[in-house]
C-alpha cells in the first residue's frame, strides 16, 4: 500500500453537490404525466380467513382502480429464497400488516376516505407472538413447526468438558426489534408499457433483487423488467428486500390502470409495515478453566422471523457465525433458529443477526469475568483468537490481526483503567453512578460462505465516448459513499484523475448485475472487481497501440476516446471468482465463512442518573481493524453513524408491540437519538491490508453496529453493580430493578 | 387535508420564495411543504415524518425556522420564505454547503437541506456558537446516517471560517 494518489484521500462526494443544494432526486421528487396515487389497504387482525371484502357507498368507487391477489399475472409471492410471502392475501391472513387489497387514483387526497371504506370480514384464528410460544408449538403457523430454518455449528466435542471445567456459566441474553428509520419512507413509481414492460423507479438497495421479485409476480421477461434506483434517502438495509414488495404494489395497479402509479409510505405505514431488526434470545453455557481460559460452551440461538420467510434464513446464518465472537473455541456446540410469529416479517438491518448475538457474546464475556474473577478486559485476552487458530466454524485465521494489541490501545484512548477507578471512587457517594464497559468482536465482509460463489457478480467499466471512464454497478448509493469509492477505485486503478471517472444512477437496462447492496461487500468486493474491470479498460487501449505503458491523463482520454470513435462502446467486464484457498461446507457449515473479518474493540463510558433512571453515554471509543480505508471522513461517518445506531438499539429506541403490530409508529413516540443525546464518539482505525479487497479494503458498514449495546450494558453494570441482559434498556427498566427486593436484583452468576 | 379540501375552496395566496414572488392557488389549509413541493417544484424540501419531528422540511419563514409540514400554507401568506434552493446553487455554493460537502456532513442527503437551514438560522443568531450552541441549534433535527458528528463539525468550519453570507 505505497503513495496511493486517490484511494485513502478523502475526495468530494460524487453526488455530494446535489445533496446538499436539494438537486438530488429521490423517488418522491419525481412526477409522471398521467400518474395515479396508489394506498395499500392491509390487514386487521394477525390471523385468520378473509371472509369477504366489502366497499361502502358514498365512494365513486369507478374511479378506483382496485387490485386484489386475482389480478396478478404472475405468481402472488414476493420472489426472494423461498417464495413464501404473497404480494397480497389471497384468503388467509399472517400478520396484522398483511397488503390485502391495492387502491389507486390520481387525487392522493382521496385516497384516505377510500382505504377507510373498504372492510373486511375475518374469520379469526389464534396468533403467536413470542419465540418462546412459536417453538412450544401453541400454534402451528408455519411449516411443520414453525421453524424457518436451523444450524447447527460443531466443532470438536463438548461432551466432555463440562466435567474438566473450573467453571460454568451461563446466562441468557434478549434483543428487541429495531426500526431502520430511514428519514425517506419507502417509495416507488411504476409505469407499464406492453410493448416495454414495466419499469420501476424506487428509493432501494438492490435493483436486481427487485428485477427478480417483478419478473416472477408480473410474468415478464427479463428484457421487460427494468428497475432504477433514485437518490435513496437511507435504508441501512431496510431497503433490502422490502421494495419487492411496494414495487410489486405499484406495479399492479400500473399494469391493471395502464397509468404510471406512485406508491410512497407515510411514517407510520412505513414503521408499522415495513421490516424491523429480528428480536432475538441467546442462550450460552460455557465451560472455563481456573486461569479464565474457555474450553467450550454450548449456544442456543434464536431469532423471531415474523410470519414469512423472507432473510431470516440468511440473518441466522450470520447470526451463527458470529455467535462466538472473536475468541477461541477449542469445542462449541452452536444451535441456531429462526421461528415463525404472527408479525410482520422481520428482516435486513446493518449487522444482520451478528448485532444479537454478539450483545449476548460479549455480555457473557463479563459474566465470565465476574464468576473467574478477572477483569473483563484480562478475560477477552486470555481467549483472543490468535493467527493460525480457527475460528467456530474452524476457518484459520491467516490475517494478521492482533487483538491484544488493539484492546491494549482502545484502553489507553479511553483512559479506561484511570477512569474506572475514579469511578469506583466517586460512586460511592454520587447521585449519577458511572461506568465504563468494553466490548470485542469482528464482523466478516461479503456474503457468508458459498454466497459470493452462487451471486457471481458482475462489474463494467466502460470508456465513453468524451473519454472519460464510468463504473457500471448495480451496487447502490444511500449515504455510505458507493459512488466515491468506486470511482476512486476505478481512478487510482487506471492513475486518472477522480474527476474523470463517472458513475450514474443503477438502472438494470445499463448496468450488469453487481449483486446486493448488502452485507460490507460494496468496498471489498464490488471494489476488486471495478479494479479489475479498470484494468481490462487500459490493457485493451495498450494492446490495441493506442496507449503506452506509461501515459498521461489526456493520453488516456484522447485514446478512449479514439477507441470508442473507431469500434463503438468499449466495455471492460469483471466476473467474481473465489479465491482458490477458500473451502465452505454448507452441510455442515465449516469452513471459511468469510473471506475477511475486521474486528474492533470499543469502549463505552456511561452514567446512570438515579433520579430518573436514565442511562446516558458520556464518551465512546470505538477502535477498529478495516484493513486500507479507502477515505477517511466517509470511513468515519460510517462508524459514527452505526454507533449512533447501536446507542440507540442499547437505550432509546422500544418496538411496543400489541398483537403483532407496532404501536408506536411514529417519530413522536419511538426514539432515535437526537443531537443531543449523543456523546462524542471518538474513531479509530488500523489499517492492516487484506488480499481479497481492493487496495487492502475490507468491509465497515456494518461492523459499528455490533459493538455499542454490550459495551454500553458492560458500562452499566460497572456503574451499578446491578446486571441487565437485554435491550432496550430504558429507563423504567432500570427503576424496576433497582427498586425490585434485594433478592429478585442480583442473580449468581451459575457457578460451581 | 381532505375535510380542508371539502370545506373550503382554493384562495390565491402570494409569498416571496428565495427573493421571487410567488403566487399559488391552494386549500388555505394545504401545507406550505406540499405547496413549495407541488406547486413551486421546489423539491428540496424533504417529507421525513409529517409531524414535526425530524425538520427535513424546514424552511425559513420570515427568518424563524419552521416545519413547512405544520404550516398551512395560508399562514405563509405575505411571508418571506427560503429554501435549500435559495441558498447555494452547486456551481456557487453557500459557505455552510461548502463546509457540509468538505465535513462529510451529507450521506444520505435526505436530512441534509432542512439540517442546513437549522445550520443557517443557528449562525445567523450566533455566528461563533460552542459545540452545545450547535448540538442544541440542531437538536430539532433528526439524521440517522451521521451520527451528527461531522455535521457538527461544518457548522463548526462554516462559522470558524466566518464563510455563512
Amino acid at each position: 500500500m505505497k503513495d496511493n494518489r486517490i484511494v485513502g484521500v478523502s475526495v468530494p462526494r460524487k453526488e455530494g453537490r446535489d445533496k446538499i443544494t436539494g438537486r438530488a432526486r429521490y423517488i418522491d421528487d419525481m412526477t409522471l404525466p398521467g400518474m395515479l396515487y396508489g394506498a395499500t389497504i392491509r390487514s386487521q387482525i394477525p390471523r385468520g380467513k378473509i371472509k369477504s371484502v366489502n366497499f361502502s357507498s358514498g365512494i365513486n368507487w369507478d374511479e378506483f382502480v382496485i387490485v386484489t391477489a386475482k389480478d396478478i399475472p404472475g405468481e402472488n409471492c414476493i420472489a426472494l429464497i423461498l417464495d413464501d410471502q404473497p404480494c397480497l392475501a389471497d384468503g388467509a391472513i399472517n400478520h396484522p400488516e398483511e397488503p390485502v387489497l391495492l387502491l389507486a387514483h390520481s387525487d392522493k387526497h382521496l385516497l384516505p376516505k377510500a382505504v377507510a371504506a373498504v372492510s373486511i370480514e375475518y374469520e379469526p384464528l389464534p396468533a403467536i407472538f413470542t419465540i418462546a410460544d412459536s417453538e412450544r408449538g401453541r400454534e402451528i403457523i408455519w411449516g411443520a413447526d414453525n421453524i424457518f430454518k436451523r444450524y447447527l455449528i460443531e466443532k470438536g466435542s463438548v461432551d466432555g468438558i463440562w466435567e474438566r471445567a473450573a467453571h460454568i456459566v451461563e446466562g441468557e441474553y434478549t434483543t428487541g426489534a429495531q426500526e431502520q428509520l430511514y428519514i425517506e419512507n419507502n417509495g416507488v413509481i411504476a409505469a407499464f408499457d406492453p410493448e416495454q414492460g414495466i419499469t420501476l423507479w424506487g428509493s432501494l438497495q438492490c435493483p436486481y433483487y427487485v428485477h427478480k421479485a417483478l419478473m416472477a409476480l408480473c410474468g415478464l421477461p427479463a428484457e421487460k423488467v427494468r428497475v432504477v434506483q433514485m437518490e435513496t434517502g437511507g435504508a441501512f438495509g431496510g431497503k433490502e428486500e422490502y421494495p419487492s414488495m411496494i414495487a410489486g404494489h405499484a406495479a399492479l395497479l400500473a399494469m391493471k390502470s395502464n397509468r404510471p402509479v406512485k406508491i410512497i409510505y407515510d411514517r407510520m405505514e412505513d414503521m408499522a409495515a415495513t421490516t424491523k431488526r429480528h428480536p432475538s434470545r441467546t442462550r450460552h453455557r460455557t465451560a472455563v478453566s481456573q486461569d479464565g481460559k474457555i474450553l467450550g460452551g454450548e449456544i442456543d440461538f434464536t431469532i423471531d422471523g415474523g410470519a414469512y420467510a423472507t432473510l431470516s434464513s440468511v440473518v441466522l446464518s450470520r447470526g451463527t457465525i458470529h455467535a462466538g465472537g472473536p475468541y477461541y473455541w477449542p469445542s462449541v456446540r452452536i444451535r441456531a433458529q429462526a421461528v415463525a410469529t404472527n408479525a410482520p416479517p422481520h428482516g435486513a438491518f446493518r449487522g444482520f443477526g451478528a448485532p444479537q448475538c454478539l450483545f449476548a457474546m460479549e455480555r457473557h464475556m463479563d459474566r465470565i469475568a465476574q464468576v473467574v474473577g478477572l477483569s473483563p478486559h484480562e478475560i477477552r485476552r486470555r481467549n483472543f483468537l490468535k493467527v493460525g487458530q480457527t475460528t467456530t466454524t474452524e476457518q484459520v485465521i491467516g490475517e494478521e490481526i492482533d487483538l491484544g494489541k488493539l484492546l491494549d490501545r482502545a484502553l489507553e484512548l479511553s483512559s479506561y483503567h484511570a477512569k474506572q477507578a475514579q469511578f469506583k471512587k466517586e460512586n460511592v457517594s454520587a447521585g449519577i453512578k458511572k461506568g465504563i464497559g468494553i466490548a470485542a468482536f469482528l464482523h466478516g465482509a461479503g456474503f457468508t460462505g458459498s454466497g459470493e460463489r452462487y451471486l457471481s457478480s458482475v462489474v463494467g467499466v466502460e470508456g465513453i465516448a468524451n473519454g472519460n471512464v464510468r463504473v457500471l454497478v448495480s451496487s447502490a448509493e444511500f449515504g455510505q459513499g458507493t459512488k466515491t469509492i468506486l470511482c476512486q477505485i476505478a481512478a487510482e486503478a487506471l492513475g486518472l484523475p477522480y474527476d474523470n471517472i463517472e458513475i450514474g444512477q443503477p438502472d438494470t437496462l445499463e448496468v450488469p448485475n453487481s449483486g446486493p447492496t448488502v452485507a460490507s461487500r460494496t468496498a471489498m468486493i464490488v471494489g476488486k472487481l471495478v479494479h479489475s474491470a479498470a484494468l481490462g479498460i487500459k490493457q485493451t487501449l495498450i494492446a490495441n497501440g493506442m496507449l503506452d505503458q506509461a501515459y498521461s491523463a489526456e493520453q488516456f482520454r484522447d485514446a478512449c476516446r479514439d477507441y470508442v470513435a473507431t469500434h463503438g462502446r468499449f466495455r471492460s467486464l469483471a466476473r467474481y471468482q473465489e479465491p482458490g484457498n477458500i473451502y465452505w461446507d454448507d452441510q455442515n457449515y465449516r469452513g471459511d465463512a468469510y473471506a475477511a473479518f475486521a474486528w474492533a474493540v470499543y469502549v463505552a463510558q456511561v452514567s446512570v442518573d438515579l433520579t430518573t433512571y436514565q442511562a446516558t453515554v458520556d464518551d465512546f471509543v470505538a477502535l477498529q481493524e478495516v484493513g486500507k480505508v479507502l477515505h477517511p471522513v466517509l470511513a468515519t461517518g460510517q462508524i459514527v453513524g452505526g454507533v449512533a445506531q447501536g446507542i440507540g438499539y442499547a437505550l432509546y429506541e422500544k418496538v411496543v408491540w400489541k398483537d403483532g403490530r407496532m404501536q408506536n409508529g411514529q417519530m413522536t413516540n419511538y426514539i432515535m437519538p437526537t443531537s443531543a443525546d449523543l456523546p462524542s464518539i471518538r474513531v479509530f482505525f488500523e489499517e492492516t491490508g487484506n488480499v481479497h479487497g481492493a487496495f487492502g479494503a475490507k468491509g465497515i458498514g456494518e461492523l459499528p453496529m455490533d459493538g455499542p449495546a454490550p459495551a454500553i450494558l458492560n458500562g452499566i453494570e460497572d456503574a451499578l453493580g446491578v446486571r441487565f441482559d437485554s435491550i432496550p434498556l430504558l429507563p423504567e427498566d432500570i427503576f424496576a430493578k433497582l427498586t425490585a427486593p434485594l433478592g429478585e436484583q442480583f442473580h449468581p452468576a451459575g457457578a460451581r | 387535508m381532505s375535510q380542508a379540501r371539502e370545506s373550503r375552496s382554493k384562495s390565491e395566496i402570494s409569498f416571496t420564495v428565495n427573493g421571487l414572488v410567488s403566487t399559488v392557488r391552494a386549500y388555505p389549509m394545504e401545507r406550505l411543504l406540499d405547496v413549495l413541493r407541488g406547486e413551486l417544484g421546489l423539491t428540496g424540501t424533504k417529507e421525513g415524518c409529517g409531524e414535526g419531528e425530524c425538520g427535513s422540511c424546514s424552511v425559513l419563514l420570515d427568518g424563524t425556522l419552521v416545519n413547512s409540514c405544520l404550516i398551512p400554507v395560508l399562514q405563509a401568506s405575505g411571508a418571506r420564505i427560503t429554501t435549500i434552493e435559495g441558498l447555494g446553487e452547486p456551481t456557487r455554493l453557500h459557505g455552510l454547503q461548502k463546509a457540509f460537502l468538505e465535513c462529510g456532513g451529507a450521506q444520505c442527503g435526505i436530512c441534509t437541506p432542512g439540517m442546513i437551514l437549522a445550520a443557517f438560522h443557528l449562525l445567523r443568531k450566533n455566528p461563533d456558537p460552542t459545540l452545545e450552541d450547535i448540538r442544541e441549534g440542531l437538536a430539532g433535527n433528526l439524521c440517522r446516517c451521521t451520527g451528527y458528528a461531522q455535521i457538527f463539525e461544518a457548522v463548526a468550519e462554516a462559522a470558524r471560517r466566518r464563510d455563512v453570507s
